[in-house]
């Protein structure tokens, strides 16, 4: 027996399965990286000599653009199968792909120069802090990266066969993609700017 | 309902699935289900065998352990005499493997498999493969942690709360515990989602929010909680886990002197944060434990009392609120921190609140007791021991609620009875109750009766003889860790004698648990049919299905449900109880 949903959204509720659990999966994404902000401002306003290195702002504003740009491109891809357009989805799911290469490329050269500067996750809480998050977001781009290159590689035959569950789960992707994208957001102001 | 349900369901089209797709890797929540239980049970006898080794140092310390004393090995017990260390990481992985492998595997990861697609008429959960990856991330992060105990230095022994810095400078166990953390927490996560998501979208035609069983409430509940409360377990892991590893210093304050020497820190952490992040995690996990055993306790009570659960919207408004609660009162596990007492008393003021929903619930359960012509099996004995048990574990838990009385209890041994009473006689007997509940539907046969009830028996008389006296060496201000249990203070001398009582009821709650493995086995086996309604009952996952439900999808046709979950002993009706697949009767 099939199991109910997995495509087309259930009447009262009005979401397909996957679509309510990508959300509960942000919900717990949420509550991860709450956990990890609410550290840092505790870690942060706790102690009379914490430190705030210098970081290299344009390096991260260039990173911001890449970011908010995805997620632009990723609505665009998810837009072209909607439009029955799959020659579009290939172009920005490409593009996307390409841009998030591009942010950690830059995320790695920050890194790089952190690390000639003697700066390293053991010299005080704020390069803790500035590694651990920017680590963990590091692997969810990483995380996202693999998806998206299995949604354009081999998983990309699924739109011959079942071309709304693909559609689908491009779209639970691009949820997903706008989360990471949302982390950033709150990450460079808070441990760039402030 | 015919008695082949079961037998010609090879005959339609599926293809037969070769062994380790249906029984190992299966993505049939049924299969998955009893994977989890199976796995679970295991740990649960585990994680009691390290409390008997406990036991046995408590009782007589400084003696060579009889028997298997010889094989523990010269780092943790040099002539079968046991080491303070040995016993610190006894004491930690007791309570870790009881919580996280054994007691919420089994309440969310076997019945809520199981049970809850059966119950709400759906075929599957609705995400089978991660269903899979769920049981086997869990079986991963299980080994992780039974391999640390032949790690250098042992398996990890600050305490199940890991508190920081002791747990950053503890030998390497420590840094498997939180790896074997971390593939629970995924575990839980993956679990907990589908559930979920197979709540909201997968209840079966008519299956309205209050036709729902208290159970799927239940598991609703604890499913939310485990989603948001995990993570920043998560995080705090990952960040204990850097302070071990990459050397940062997110809890580990300046200047700590350890052995007559500074630590090598960058320092400026925060010891607090970890307890924090912990408890946030670990008060709404109390509540994990417990919702899903009131889940149970209900669906047994209102079978073996043929009458509908009494306060039924009241049960389930006051299990949400309960949820809710969870995440604001964590911090009453911190009052002797140096906190402060302004949060001390924001704190304690939101304990006696969320007492409030589960003195409701538990009244609401016993009330539903009155009037009703009682059928004493064992899963109702055991559901009927849940609620004085839980009664008593509740109540005990007001004194360590309030910051005034807490400060002379905190981590005594008054502690530790206060909590086993709400998770060993509470949610340990509420899944004694589900087992034997569930079994007759899950195998097709039923378990001994007269083996259960001396299972019951036994049992009852003596988890009270452990954990009773515990209060009463608590009150005199014994303290939870002592591996001497006491014979060092002359303050613990007059309630010394309560050691050796509560060490021989241990002995004998393990004796009494040959019972439940004889008629376990013996029954999978040898018991009588059940037929497919084994109790009578009226829920979907009895009412419904076949004994064991069909491979593919449960049901031949989804039901549609028609009425609520508990209509029993209606007036006018024929039957002691109606099937929520019954229709309305006209006019």
């Amino acid at each position: 027996m099939e199991i109910p949903y997995t495509v087309e959204p259930r009447p009262d509720t009005g979401l397909y399965n996957a679509k309510l659990g990508i959300w509960l999966f942000l919900a717990s994404e949420v509550m991860l990286f709450g956990a990890l902000f609410s550290s840092y401002v505790l870690l942060r306003t706790g102690n009379p000599n914490w430190v705030q290195h210098p970081m290299n702002v344009p390096m991260a504003t260039l990173n911001t653009m890449i970011l908010i740009s995805s997620s632009v491109t990723v609505i665009l891809a998810w837009a072209g199968l909607r439009m029955k357009n799959f020659a579009q989805f290939r172009k920005y799911g490409i593009l996307t792909l390409l841009l998030s290469f591009g942010f950690m490329v830059v995320k790695g050269i920050e890194y790089n120069a952190e690390f000639e500067l003697g700066l390293f996750p053991w010299t005080d809480n704020y390069m803790a802090v500035y590694f651990t998050m920017t680590g963990l977001h590091g692997l969810h781009v990483i995380g996202g990266i693999v998806v998206l290159g299995y949604l354009l590689g081999p998983g990309a035959k699924m739109w011959k066969t079942k071309p709304e569950q693909f559609t689908n789960r491009v779209e639970t992707f691009g949820l997903y993609w706008h989360f990471v994208d949302l982390v950033w957001i709150f990450l460079f102001p808070s441990l760039y700017l402030l | 309902m015919d008695d082949h349900g079961h037998a010609d369901h090879g005959h339609d089209e599926h293809h037969e699935e070769g062994f380790i797709r249906k029984y190992i890797f299966s993505v049939d929540h049924k299969v998955i289900g009893i994977q989890y239980g199976l796995t679970a049970l295991c740990f649960l006898m585990f994680g009691f065998c390290l409390m008997i080794l406990m036991r046995w140092q408590l009782a007589s310390p400084g003696a060579p352990i009889p028997l298997i004393g010889g094989w523990l090995g010269d780092a943790n017990a040099p002539g079968g005499i046991m080491l303070p260390e040995f016993y610190n990481q006894l004491g930690a992985m007791h309570g870790t493997i009881m919580v996280f492998l054994a007691v919420v595997p089994m309440i969310v990861g076997a019945f809520g498999n199981y049970v809850v697609p059966l119950q709400i008429g759906a075929p599957d959960m609705a995400f089978p493969k991660l269903n899979m990856m769920s049981y086997w991330v869990y079986f991963v992060g299980g080994i992780v942690m039974l391999a640390s105990f032949f790690m250098p230095g042992g398996a990890a022994n600050s305490g199940w709360t890991s508190y920081a810095p002791l747990s950053i400078i503890a030998t390497s166990g420590q840094t498997a515990w939180l790896i074997g953390m971390i593939f629970l927490i995924t575990s839980s996560l993956l679990g907990s989602m589908n559930i979920i998501v197979t709540i909201f979208q997968l209840r079966a035609p008519g299956m309205t929010w209050m036709r729902l069983p208290y159970f799927i409430w239940a598991q609703l509940v604890t499913s939310f909680l485990l989603v948001l409360a995990f993570p920043p377990l998560e995080a705090a892991g990952v960040m204990q886990l850097m302070d071990r590893v990459a050397g940062t210093s997110f809890f580990m304050p300046s200047g700590l002197y350890v052995s007559g020497e500074i630590l090598e820190y960058a320092g400026g952490g925060s010891v607090l944060l970890w307890q924090h992040l912990f408890w946030f995690l670990a008060h709404p996990e109390v509540y994990v434990l417990i919702l899903p055993a009131f889940g149970i306790v209900a669906e047994v009570i209102a079978n073996n009392t043929r009458k509908p659960l009494w306060g039924y919207k009241a049960l389930v408004y006051s299990g949400i609120f309960l949820g809710f609660m969870s995440f604001v009162v964590w911090a009453h596990h911190m009052f002797m921190t140096g906190m402060g007492t302004v949060i001390s008393a924001f704190f304690q003021t939101t304990t006696m609140i969320i007492s409030i929903p589960s003195v409701v619930i538990l009244t609401a359960l016993l009330i539903s007791l009155w009037g009703g012509s009682i059928r004493f099996n064992t899963p109702m004995l055991f559901a009927l021991a849940f609620l004085p048990m839980f009664g008593i574990g509740g109540l005990t838990g007001l004194p360590l609620g309030l910051a005034p009385t807490d400060i002379h209890l905190h981590d005594t041994y008054y502690v530790i009875g206060h909590f086993h009473y709400v998770v060993a006689p509470g949610t340990i007997f509420g899944i004694f109750a589900g087992i034997y509940y569930w079994f007759p539907k899950i195998t097709g046969r039923r378990m001994s009766e007269a083996l259960g009830k001396a299972h019951f028996f036994s049992s009852l008389i003596f988890i009270n003889g452990i954990f009773f006296p515990m209060f009463l060496t608590g009150l005199a201000g014994v303290s939870r860790r002592l591996y001497d249990g006491g014979a060092q203070y002359s303050h613990a001398a007059p309630v010394m004698h309560w050691n050796s009582f509560m060490s021989y009821a241990a002995f004998g709650l393990l004796a009494a648990q040959l019972f439940f493995i004889v008629n376990f086995v013996w029954s999978i086996f040898r018991g009588k049919e059940a037929g497919d309604n084994p109790w009578d009952a009226t829920t979907l996952d009895m009412c419904a299905t076949t004994s064991p439900p069909m491979g593919h999808g449960n049901f031949k046709v989804i039901p549609t449900v028609h009425r609520g979950p508990y209509d029993y002993s209606a007036p006018g009706a024929e039957d002691s109880f109606l099937p929520q697949t019954a229709p309305k009767q006209e006019g």
